[in-house]
């Protein structure tokens, strides 16, 4: 299609336009995506290449203090009069060796096997003494602390030997270390960002990296209910049980059916959020229309409100005797109808969800599609009626074309937001109603809710419910490099300063 | 003509009026219900078949707060405090956090810049909770599950993750303020303190608000931690607990009434929030 085909094309059929373009598009943007990782790789292997020949370049251009500092960190340090920085290489490395020593070895040796004796019961002759034996959990737990301790004392080393030559270098040209007291000045300005970041860094590696590099290793391990103290390394079984549709594994069916569920799900929850919250902020922004925001701050009250709140609130209206059925019958003669919204019926469960999630969700889009009703440039619109646009024209000329474009990246954010929606469904319906033809979740379950069930739930198994979060993340992570590639604030960070 | 299309107007208007009358109607009505019926004075601790209660009364609040109901575990009061406590400590953890991470990566220029935010984006693209098995794992070797310690370091250990919003502030100040100021002599330090900092009020009052208010929302975190400790409960599961089939009986009137005394401070702040967020975004530009 041509450049002048495509501007005689109405809003809509632009948007079916670009929409179809964005699919037929998705098969060049992952060669495009792949053969930038292929660069990305490439460049990680020839930095480690360079890495290492820097390795032996320096080792053949040290002094002694230099090359004995590939041994023991900081002599270099402490021989060219760095002591302060010598002492904290050098004490680094002690603790690592004691770490590795007295805990650390203990369960690395275990790791590839993930421990091999059982937990047994003997008996002494008058009671039973349980005889604790490996716990495969607590192996993959501190090996990974071991891996990402060891991880760190790396860059150390590698750091510790840098300096150690610097200083080599810096004495040949005569010049004298920096003091402590210069150094710390230079933390506060040169420097300034390791001061600022170490913290935050240091709890993220503890509490969000190590968890999820011990997750990412669970997912090819058979840790469930039936393996708990005792597991071991399976490859890719759990992701062949998601996918084993050809024997009917009941894994695969409950996969298939809650990722389609899911699919359903997102998509109609996103646009009809979309749609109708555009429709109201559209109201509400229309000229002439007054208290506009008397009008604005009663929906954002309901955003305001604790979630847990609305939705255990809705959850109780919806019973068979709750508000809604109450308010149903005033119209059935004082009858109450006594539907049962979140009971055994599949859709009418699945219907009520989603109209509770429009509930939930609409004033958001209210919210943010007012910010930008407001922004549209007010020219466009004297033009327009200068040019004599009647307000349809103008509406579907300039007000829609301008919101599509610029609300398309939040489509796929709340796209993805809605794959991740986990508290609507298990406050609201709990994933009920349950079924047995699923291993551990109910047919309003989407895959984070069942990815909890799999996990704190009935059914155990921890290595299946790592491999649905792996999926997960391909998923969401895919939708959110294709917004992050489009969106211009990413990529002009600067445009503003 | 004229007189026409004024009347297509008027009529078109009053139909926007009463399409929106009726949708809040709709979006506020559960939440009058709520209040209403936590003021109910008849008819016992359970649903009532009909909309609007008879008769008023604040017995169900100091019941709340009384710890009267028959059952010692419910214990509103401390559940309050518990949120109370956890929300401050991780509200000043979180906002470090966030204010460092965010000002760094978007005012101070070093190499891993750009693979910082590359990890911290790729981090947050994982399913939250997968992480929360090991997690509960890793705090259970520290000896600290089930205590409300757990609960802060799990609250603000991946603030820094959430940096987005305020370097987006931090982005929009002119980076000419900072050149100025190391003409001037000052350092990285000071020009962070005495300069950026105060010109921010609008990001760092978001900042904190949000970290305040996390804690009083979450839910699923704090069941995982808490398990069925219920003295270190926060409001949000143990209103959860007071809803479940072994409860609802002699609670339900007690349950509308936390949920209340929960969802009104938080809107009210939420609302203030809402002001500093909108400050924060639209006029970060103009201030230099």
């Amino acid at each position: 299609m041509t450049y002048v085909e495509y501007k005689q094309l109405n809003p809509f059929q632009r948007f079916v336009h670009n929409f179809k373009k964005f699919f037929t598009n998705i098969p060049s943007a992952l060669g495009r995506f792949i053969s930038a990782c292929g660069r990305g790789i490439v460049k990680f292997f020839t930095g480690i290449g360079k890495g290492f020949k820097n390795y032996g370049v320096t080792f053949v251009k040290g002094d002694w203090a230099t090359k004995l500092s590939y041994l023991i960190f900081g002599i270099g340090d402490l021989h060219k009069g760095k002591t302060y920085k010598g002492i904290l290489f050098f004490l680094s490395e002690v603790l690592y060796a004691l770490y590795m020593i007295f805990f650390g070895w203990g369960w690395v040796k275990d790791f590839p096997t993930l421990g091999t004796v059982p937990t047994r019961w003997e008996s002494d002759g008058f009671t039973e003494i349980q005889i604790p034996g490996d716990n495969s959990m607590l192996i993959l737990l501190y090996s990974t602390l071991t891996l990402v301790i060891t991880a760190i004392i790396f860059v150390i080393y590698i750091q510790n030997i840098k300096d150690a030559y610097r200083h080599q270098v810096m004495r040949a040209n005569g010049e004298k270390p920096t003091t402590l007291k210069q150094d710390a000045q230079e933390f506060l300005d040169g420097k300034y960002h390791i001061t600022l970041m170490s913290f935050p860094v240091l709890m993220i590696s503890i509490f969000n990296i190590l968890p999820l590099i011990f997750m990412i290793l669970i997912a090819f391990t058979n840790y469930s209910k039936q393996h708990y103290t005792l597991f071991d390394w399976v490859g890719l079984q759990n992701f062949g049980q998601l996918f084993d549709v050809i024997n009917s594994n009941k894994k695969a069916v409950t996969f298939i059916g809650i990722a389609e569920w899911t699919l359903i799900w997102a998509v109609v929850a996103t646009f009809s959020n979309y749609i109708l919250g555009m429709v109201v902020a559209l109201m509400i922004n229309k000229k002439g229309i007054k208290l506009k925001s008397l009008w604005r701050t009663l929906f954002v009250i309901t955003i305001a409100v604790p979630q847990f709140v609305s939705l255990l609130l809705m959850n109780q209206m919806l019973q068979e005797n709750g508000a809604v059925n109450i308010f149903l019958g005033l119209f059935n003669g004082g009858h109450n109808p006594g539907i049962r919204f979140l009971g055994d019926d599949v859709w009418v469960a699945r219907i009520t969800v989603m109209v509770v999630n429009c509930w939930v969700g609409i004033p958001y889009t209210i919210l943010s599609m007012s910010g930008i009703l407001m922004n549209i440039p007010e020219d466009l619109y004297e033009s327009a009626r200068i040019d004599g646009a009647s307000p349809v024209k103008t509406f579907t000329a300039i007000t829609l074309p301008y919101m599509i474009f610029v609300t398309t990246p939040q489509l796929i954010t709340q796209f993805v937001g809605n794959i991740n929606n986990f508290n609507v469904i298990f406050l609201l319906s709990g994933g009920g109603p349950t079924t047995t033809e699923y291993f551990g979740a109910g047919k309003t379950d989407i895959l984070v809710t069942w990815l909890y069930n799999l996990s704190m739930g009935n059914e155990q198994d921890y290595g299946l419910a790592s491999a649905i979060g792996i999926l997960v993340f391909i998923i969401c992570a895919t939708l959110s490099l294709i917004v992050y590639n489009n969106s211009k604030s990413m990529k002009d960070e600067e445009a503003f300063s | 003509m004229i007189k026409s299309y004024k009347a297509r107007r008027i009529i078109a208007n009053t139909l926007i009026y009463i399409i929106l009358a009726v949708m809040c109607l709709i979006w506020i009505s559960p939440f009058v219900y709520l209040l209403l019926h936590s003021f109910r004075g008849e008819g016992g601790n359970v649903t009532v078949n009909y909309l609007i209660p008879k008769t008023y009364t604040l017995q169900n609040y100091i019941n709340l707060f009384s710890g009267a109901g028959g059952d010692a575990s419910i214990n509103f009061p401390r559940w309050f405090l518990n949120t109370f406590v956890v929300a401050c400590f991780s509200c000043v953890i979180s906002t470090i956090s966030v204010l460092a991470v965010s000002y760094s990566l978007s005012r101070l220029r070093f190499g891993a810049r750009k693979k910082l935010m590359n990890v911290g984006m790729i981090l947050g693209m994982f399913p939250g909770f997968m992480t929360m098995i090991a997690m509960y794992y890793l705090l259970d070797a520290m000896g600290l599950t089930r205590t409300l310690v757990a609960l802060v370091i799990c609250y603000s250990c991946g603030a820094g993750l959430g940096f987005q919003i305020s370097k987006g502030f931090f982005d929009t100040i002119p980076r000419a303020l900072d050149e100025a100021a190391t003409i001037d002599g000052a350092n990285k330090n000071q020009i962070f303190w005495k300069i950026i900092l105060p010109m921010s009020k609008p990001i760092v009052v978001y900042t904190v608000l949000t970290a305040f208010i996390g804690p009083w929302t979450d839910f699923i975190l704090a069941k995982i931690i808490m398990g069925d400790v219920r003295e270190n409960y926060t409001v949000a599961i143990g209103l959860q607990a007071m809803t479940t089939p072994e409860f609802i009986q002699g609670y339900y009137k007690q349950y509308l009434a936390g949920s209340v005394c929960v969802a009104v401070p938080i809107t009210i702040l939420f609302l203030r929030m809402q002001k500093y967020y909108v400050e924060g975004v639209t006029a970060g530009g103009v201030k230099g």
